[in-house]
């Protein structure tokens, strides 16, 4: 039996340690870090003081910048100065070309469709420039913390889809961050807001940001957060308000949009947002455009932004039918996105509800705030039972069928994770392959849906059409992501995939990509390697450690000395460097105490249910 | 973990279930299982709460549905009822279901077609509802009871279908 340790006075790495962790909202037009401190959670400024970093990235001849800085050069030089980025992620090329407006940059179509940016500084793709936006706010945690992060939680719109997702969390391993988990902006407003108000009940979180909006409807009981439906557009926001109050400029003016350059573009569209934004404090504004000035009032803004609003509000209606609720069920309505501002927005909003929405909380920092005392939980520095995240896929997932039909797997607003199966069979005499192909959506065809994967399962033995069976089993995780595997049956011939959709990085260029901005001498790589690879070892044994002194009695005296010989093998092989060793090892006690996990988890469940015995339930 | 649903909940085995109950269960048994709990944990372990996780929010779903929680007690008492394998449905119940459908169809010629909607659904609550109070009675029989039991998830599944194809619809109407 191992010795205890006892650590240097001061050296403690116990699990009381307070973990670095903070919450990242990475928005479209404006980015924002938070963390908790003493039990506080706060936005965390830059050197200057201002808590918004603009979401902008510059390319320029001698590096890159981040934020206003940047934004100061973007009517200079639009080509390589990139404004929301955002409404790039996880899209194809002919995606972009469809969202409407006009674009200043050159885009170049990458390896799976993928759209690059052409900058000064080469092509780069929405996620690489998501990635810079993310460094800056991960340096200014880590400033501010005095210390290395454990991880952040990365705030996403609850209708992002799987691409969307996938491309949020590749930006942020490839700004070296260990994400702990991509969490819904409306539900991150709501644990801030709940948090906060002491509140229960049922609330709609309304979130129209720059580029995106999100309607949330979550039930609040004692710290859980139990989201009932979620809907939204994912490319719809305060851009598109700008880009219509811009259009009716160039009417106004006579001056023909085709004629502009990318520069006089950008200038347009800066007076129609400013143009927008003081609109919510006065009647009228005088608005000015290459020599020509006229003013634009309340009235004439309310026309231009209702078809818009419209949008937002039948989406409203569509998640309150799925929630299974009525508007007068609903506690409260909390506004949260930069674009709630808009007095129209909120009018709007007050006559669906008949009532006055909540505009108390400050709409720009509520989501960071959620984010972090999400990603306290997260780090372990506070216990989950006061806290509980329940939160739902927005759009369902399915797969091909015959006649270019998607069947449904897992519909929309089903609470994650969640596991399903469904049974397939062969169509011809001796077919011994099949191909899957993974689609989210809510239409029947196809071709109205969005395709997510492809992949074969290979192998089958011949058998007469239809006596194969083929099990697709979907996985969503905790953070929305998908997994699909398939297998026949009848002879287990097996396929999986990680769903890598169409449009994102290959597990290899990432990786490529992080090497390239790590030095280039492979020992600095291989120390990182054994580093991390010493961290998940270490962890493995606290834990097991941690578990062992608490429900030891669950083993018996064979199976805890198996478990112990693989610990003291580990620790053993851990202080050395063979990477390969350790790695090894701690599959090998992974594997060993499997069973003393299930036996754990077991025991949780009868343990949270104890005191209620089955004869005590009233009906 | 435990097979049975109703076992994992701590319920007993009957359709009547207290949706309160239910959700308070569901609630304390995700503090356990859900992965955010292991967020600090190894790989194993988390892969483990997934599926945990998964398996807790199945079971909630089965068993809050009512349409669901009938299927799966005919499921436990080894009875598979799944509506292809049987569409034979009684006369009564067939012609039943055209004139709703032509109702559904016709509302939009009516003069007030929000009212001709609700009296609709009101008609089609209250057949779901006694199905689900006969289907009650007569599950845990045996014999004709039991096929009894079996034709009323059946007729269930059509309600179902025709209350999701009215909601539908009332959107289109009323989605301005």
């Amino acid at each position: 039996m191992a010795l205890l340790q006892i650590s240097e006075p001061g050296e403690s790495t116990q699990p009381h340690q307070h973990k670095l962790a903070v919450g990242i909202d990475l928005g479209t037009t404006n980015s924002l870090v938070a963390t908790v401190r003493s039990g506080e959670a706060a936005t965390l400024t830059c050197k200057g003081g201002s808590h918004l970093l603009p979401s902008i990235v510059h390319y320029g001849d001698n590096g890159i910048i981040v934020g206003s800085k940047a934004r100061e050069l973007s009517v200079d030089d639009p080509h390589n100065t990139i404004v929301s980025v955002k409404r790039l992620m996880g899209r194809g090329v002919a995606d972009v070309k469809g969202l409407g407006g006009v674009s200043p940059y050159e885009f170049v179509e990458g390896e799976g469709g993928m759209p690059y940016i052409h900058t000064r500084q080469g092509d780069r793709s929405p996620v690489e420039i998501s990635a810079e936006i993310l460094k800056v706010l991960a340096a200014r945690g880590r400033d501010a913390l005095g210390g290395e992060l454990v991880g952040a939680v990365i705030t996403v719109p609850a209708y992002f889809d799987e691409a969307q997702r996938q491309a949020t969390k590749d930006a942020a391993r490839l700004a070296g961050l260990n994400v702990l988990r991509l969490l819904n902006e409306p539900t991150a407003a709501a644990v801030a807001y709940g948090l906060d108000s002491q509140s229960e009940g049922v609330i709609a979180i309304y979130d129209l940001g720059g580029g995106t909006f999100d309607i949330s409807i979550l039930r609040l009981t004692r710290g859980v957060f139990e989201v009932l439906a979620t809907g939204g557009d994912s490319a719809l926001g305060g851009d598109d308000f700008d880009q219509v109050i811009a259009e009716w400029i160039l009417q106004q003016s006579g001056i023909g949009g085709s004629s502009l350059n990318a520069s006089q573009m950008r200038t347009l569209l800066q007076e129609a947002c400013r143009a927008k934004e003081q609109l919510s404090d006065v009647e009228q504004v005088e608005v000015s455009f290459q020599g020509w000035a006229g003013s634009l009032d309340r009235e004439q803004l309310a026309q231009l932004l209702d078809p818009l609003i419209k949008k937002t509000v039948r989406a409203c209606k569509r998640v309150m039918r799925d929630a299974k609720l009525s508007v007068d069920e609903i506690q409260n309505v909390v506004m949260v996105g930069g674009s709630t501002r808009t007095l129209r927005v909120r009018e709007k909003i007050a006559e669906w509800m008949g009532r006055e929405p909540l505009i108390d909380i400050d709409p720009d920092r509520v989501v960071a705030i959620g984010a972090a005392r999400q990603a306290d939980v997260l780090a372990g520095n506070k216990s989950a039972d006061e806290m509980l995240l329940l939160d739902v896929i927005p759009l369902s997932l399915g797969l091909e069928t015959m006649g270019g039909l998607m069947e449904k797997v897992i519909h929309r607003n089903t609470t994650i994770p969640v596991a399903r199966a469904q049974e397939f069979t062969t169509f011809k005499d001796g077919q011994t392959a099949m191909s899957v192909h993974v689609l989210q959506g809510e239409r029947e065809l196809v071709s109205d849906g969005r395709s997510l994967a492809k992949f074969n399962l290979q192998g089958i033995p011949p058998m007469a059409a239809g006596a194969a069976r083929i099990r697709v089993t979907f996985q969503v995780d905790a953070d929305g992501l998908l997994n699909v595997s398939a297998t026949e049956l009848t002879s287990g011939v097996e396929s999986s995939v990680q769903v890598k959709p169409s449009y994102g990085l290959s597990d290899n260029q990432i990786t490529t990509m992080l090497q390239d901005s790590y030095s280039h001498a492979s020992e600095d790589r291989d120390a990182r390697m054994l580093r991390e690879q010493q961290v998940d070892a270490d962890r493995l044994v606290d834990a097991l450690q941690g578990a062992l002194a608490v429900d030891a009695e669950l083993l018996s005296d064979a199976e805890r000395a198996e478990i112990d010989v693989e610990i003291e093998a580990l620790e053993a092989l851990k202080s050395g460097e063979d990477i390969r060793a350790i790695e090894a090892q701690v599959k090998r006690l992974a594997e060993a105490s499997n069973e003393f996990a299930q036996r754990r988890m077991d025991r949780g469940i009868r343990k949270a249910l104890a005191g209620h015995s089955i004869d005590e339930v009233e009906v | 973990m435990q097979e049975d649903y109703f076992e994992l909940f701590g319920l007993p085995q009957s359709y009547e279930v207290s949706l309160q109950t239910l959700s308070e269960r569901f609630r304390d048994l995700q503090r356990v299982v859900h992965p955010d709990r292991y967020a600090a944990a190894d790989e194993r372990e988390k892969r483990l709460s997934v599926q945990y996780a998964a398996e807790v929010n199945d079971a909630y779903q089965t068993l809050k549905d009512p349409v669901l929680r009938a299927i799966y007690l005919l499921h436990c008492r080894g009875v598979d009822a799944q509506m292809e394998n049987n569409t034979v449905m009684d006369t009564a119940f067939l012609m039943q279901q055209m004139e709703w459908r032509e109702a559904l169809d016709e509302v939009h010629k009516c003069a007030d077609p929000e009212a001709a909607l609700d009296n609709l659904r009101r008609d089609i609550v209250e057949a779901m509802q006694s199905c689900q109070s006969g289907f009650a009675e007569r599950w845990q029989s045996n014999g004709e009871q039991l096929k009894a039991a079996e034709d009323l998830v059946r007729k269930m599944q059509f309600i179902d279908k025709l209350i999701q194809q009215l909601d539908q619809f009332e959107e289109a109407l009323f989605d301005d």
